[in-house]
């Protein structure tokens, strides 16, 4: 507020008490460290994409192809605990939410901007702690992501490091849900009720309240799961009295709700992006935002649907089958009403619609798989396949993992104020999306034929699947590495996009300079209307000259 | 009130957020603690009678003791929110260093009783407990642990509420902003009521 000029210098340029890196490590600025965030998420993701990309290589023939057992078993495990704590987990709350949440709703930060910065690092350290637990003395961690009882306290690899990271990379989490209830409590616009709110905003506010609520459980067991490492407590260890399927209940009660601190977030992308490329309302607005509420509730319910086959009696494999096929209820609601609004619309095909359709039809064959599996018969049948690991790739790749990419070409205008070449990005998409689906869908048959998840060696029956499924790797590998490419060079060297409203959206960030000012709104504005109206002609108009 | 107007970020002072950020935190550390009572209670329902037994080796009269100085601790915290609150800094200062060692007293209390217990040779891994059942090696496990944890959120509220001292002396906490301080003391009773559920789970119920 000191000076009129300082208005209108972009948050990219602004100066505040630092210069240099330090203006950007030290910031409280939620889009600078939305910033931070995606590049420290794209570096975790690449390390992750290359121990995926290896793991293929090394099942492309049975027995031994590139690596050694042990080996294997490494770099499944932090393939797993990369993706999960480090990318899908933080993946859009982080990059997207810290960015865009204040603006939607029309505030200039969030509630606690000190304690947001303080989440990167506490992310940024366990990081560190999960790289340290690969290169000290010992070897990587090879227990899984899971680190099931008995063999996690039992192994001499460095799982105590791994428990570390991913006990800090929770605060991490937790800090930003907080962060992100309190801002959307206090700090929506003058006239922005519940209901007036973007959709994604119900996302990212369902998922903070899976964070605060979920988070803690998972930190005092894998705290636990070091004490009994450490001191032999005997909590969980079998052999010294404890129970080890009631670690995996404590596992999943938090890492089951997880899965959905994943997805609602892609899903909130999905509903910001469709109205804007169909020119038209979204249909369905108040099912769609309670329905992200639902999926809050009830996927915090259903944890025990990972263990039907681990001992439990007939009357809870019942409830859990059951509460399990309700989840699907609202997940469903929001596909109809995304595929309603898009039905009759002014379609306009562009790069971050085509993930979004991605993102429909994968997650469409993701979640109906999981519906399967919720079958308690079926269930005992695929249980620890290759059919399960396809199944959440295809809901945590092809649907988070596509919503992030949607949200990166949707958004990336706004955040760096240049343009990618569309063309190329359009070619790109194609073979990630080819490249995907020729990678994971095998999985689902193989997997249906009895191929065990996590084998380093396999019958030959299984090896054509395997040759097709390590080639499709080899198409989605480098088509992603292209994505990074380009969108890391134009964020430097791409055309510069001084327009408000690029793609014709109506939501707040459309009316903000691009890229945004450090404070996002000169004035707060005043909201009187629902998100997606698209009354005013002029917009498309506008937009349909524009391109 | 200044908190429901939205100015500039980093100069904003919304004691309402404050408030609500500290009551969401409050939810994550009962939770924590919840996951612990989780184990508890499958375990005591388990090994009924080894908990029984091994209940009985705990000390009631250290434990009691214990409840005595937190609950009190926790109204002296609670004073010296008043106290600030009426403009008397000094007696808020007063309070919160009677708060502080109160504090110290719990934990001076349970280094004794710890200490005891590893003298006759029951501690997590020790052969004199794994010899036991393993009902009663759970209860120890689970003694250790949960009060270990206890102890250590007794530790940091220490440290928190020796800052708030500081920030009272030097005239960052006042009668106008005493947020920090009530967060502080929402903390303090955290613990307090958690051990309230810790003192009858391990000491009464035998």
């Amino acid at each position: 507020m000191s000076n009129q000029n300082h208005n209108e210098v972009s948050y990219l340029e602004y100066q505040g008490k630092y210069k240099g890196i330090l203006s950007w490590i030290l910031s409280t600025d939620h889009k600078r460290i939305g910033i931070l965030y995606l590049i420290s998420l794209m570096i975790f993701l690449i390390v992750g994409i290359t121990f995926g990309l290896l793991m293929r290589l090394e099942l492309l023939t049975p027995g031994k192809t590139i690596m050694d057992p042990q080996t294997y078993n490494a770099i499944f495990t932090l393939h797993g605990v990369i993706m999960i704590f480090l990318f899908v987990v933080p993946g859009l709350p982080a990059v997207f939410g810290n960015f865009f949440l204040p603006i939607l709703i029309g505030a200039k930060d969030v509630a606690f901007p000190k304690w947001n910065l303080t989440s990167w690092y506490l992310y940024v350290i366990g990081g560190l702690l999960a790289i340290i637990s690969i290169l000290l003395p010992g070897g990587p961690s090879d227990t899984g992501w899971t680190f099931y009882i008995p063999y996690s306290v039992r192994t001499g690899t460095n799982v105590t490091f791994a428990l570390f990271a991913a006990f800090i990379l929770g605060f991490s989490s937790i800090l930003t849900g907080l962060n992100f209830i309190t801002t959307v409590h206090r700090l929506r616009a003058p006239g922005m009720t519940w209901f007036k709110m973007p959709l994604s905003i119900w996302s990212f506010y369902s998922t903070a309240w899976i964070q605060i609520l979920a988070t803690p459980i998972i930190g005092i067991t894998l705290l636990l799961v070091a004490f009994e490492r450490f001191f032999k407590v005997g909590l969980f260890d079998p052999a010294l009295g404890g129970d080890p399927v009631l670690y995996q209940h404590l596992f999943w009660i938090y890492s089951h709700p997880a899965v959905y601190i994943m997805i609602l977030p892609a899903m909130g992308v999905v509903s910001e992006i469709i109205p804007v490329f169909a020119r038209r309302t979204i249909f369905g607005y108040n099912f769609i935002a309670m329905s992200s509420v639902a999926i809050a509730l009830f996927g915090s319910l259903v944890w025990a649907h990972h263990m039907f086959t681990a001992g439990m009696s007939n009357t809870s494999q019942l409830i859990f089958s059951l509460l399990t096929m309700i989840v699907a209820i609202p997940s469903a609601i929001k596909v109809f009403n995304w595929v309603a609004t898009l039905y009759k619309g002014s379609i306009d095909l562009q790069v971050p619609l085509l993930y979004v359709l991605a993102f429909i039809f994968q997650f469409t064959i993701g979640g109906l798989t999981g519906v399967m599996q919720g079958v308690l018969s079926i269930d005992i049948h695929v249980h620890d396949t290759s059919f399960i690991v396809a199944h959440f790739h295809y809901v945590m790749f092809g649907g988070t993992g596509f919503g992030f990419f949607a949200a990166l070409h949707y958004w990336f205008p706004k955040m760096f104020g240049r343009m990618y070449n569309k063309k190329l990005a359009e070619r790109t998409f194609w073979g990630v999306f080819v490249g995907f689906n020729v990678l994971y869908f095998p999985m689902f048959i193989m997997g249906w034929l009895g191929m065990p998840r996590r084998y380093y060696d396999y019958l030959a029956e299984y090896q054509i699947y395997h040759v097709i499924s390590t080639i499709g790797s080899w198409i989605l590998v480098p088509s992603v590495f292209l994505m990074f490419g380009y969108l890391v060079y134009s964020a430097f060297k791409g055309v510069v996009v001084t327009e408000k409203n690029i793609w014709g959206g109506e939501t707040l960030e459309w009316q903000i300079d691009t890229p945004p000012i450090h404070e996002n709104f000169t004035e707060i504005p005043a909201v009187t209307e629902k998100p997606y109206e698209y009354k005013s002609n002029d917009l498309i108009t506008q937009f349909s000259e524009a391109k | 009130m200044s908190s429901s107007e939205h100015t500039v970020s980093h100069v904003h002072r919304d004691d309402v957020a404050s408030r609500m950020g500290m009551w969401l935190f409050l939810f994550t550390e009962l939770l924590l603690f919840g996951g612990m009572f989780i184990l508890y209670s499958v375990y005591r329902y388990n090994n009924p009678d080894a908990f029984h037994l091994a209940a009985k080796e705990l000390n009631t009269i250290i434990g009691t003791f214990n409840t005595a100085i937190l609950l009190t601790s926790s109204l002296t915290m609670a004073l010296s929110i008043t106290a600030i609150q009426r403009n008397n800094k000094s007696l808020s200062i007063f309070f919160q260093l009677i708060t502080v060692v109160l504090a110290l007293g719990f934990m001076v209390n349970k280094y004794f009783e710890w200490g005891a217990k590893f003298h006759h040779g029951i501690y997590p891994g020790s052969n004199e407990l794994l010899s036991k059942p393993a009902g009663e090696v759970l209860f120890f496990g689970l003694y250790y642990v949960m009060t270990g944890l206890h102890g250590i959120h007794v530790l940091i509220g220490i440290g928190l509420i020796l800052f708030m001292t500081y920030y009272t002396v030097k005239d960052i906490i006042t009668k106008d902003n005493y947020m920090k301080l009530e967060s502080a003391g929402l903390y303090w009773h955290l613990v307090d009521i958690i051990w309230i559920f810790l003192f009858p789970l391990f000491y009464l119920i035998t």
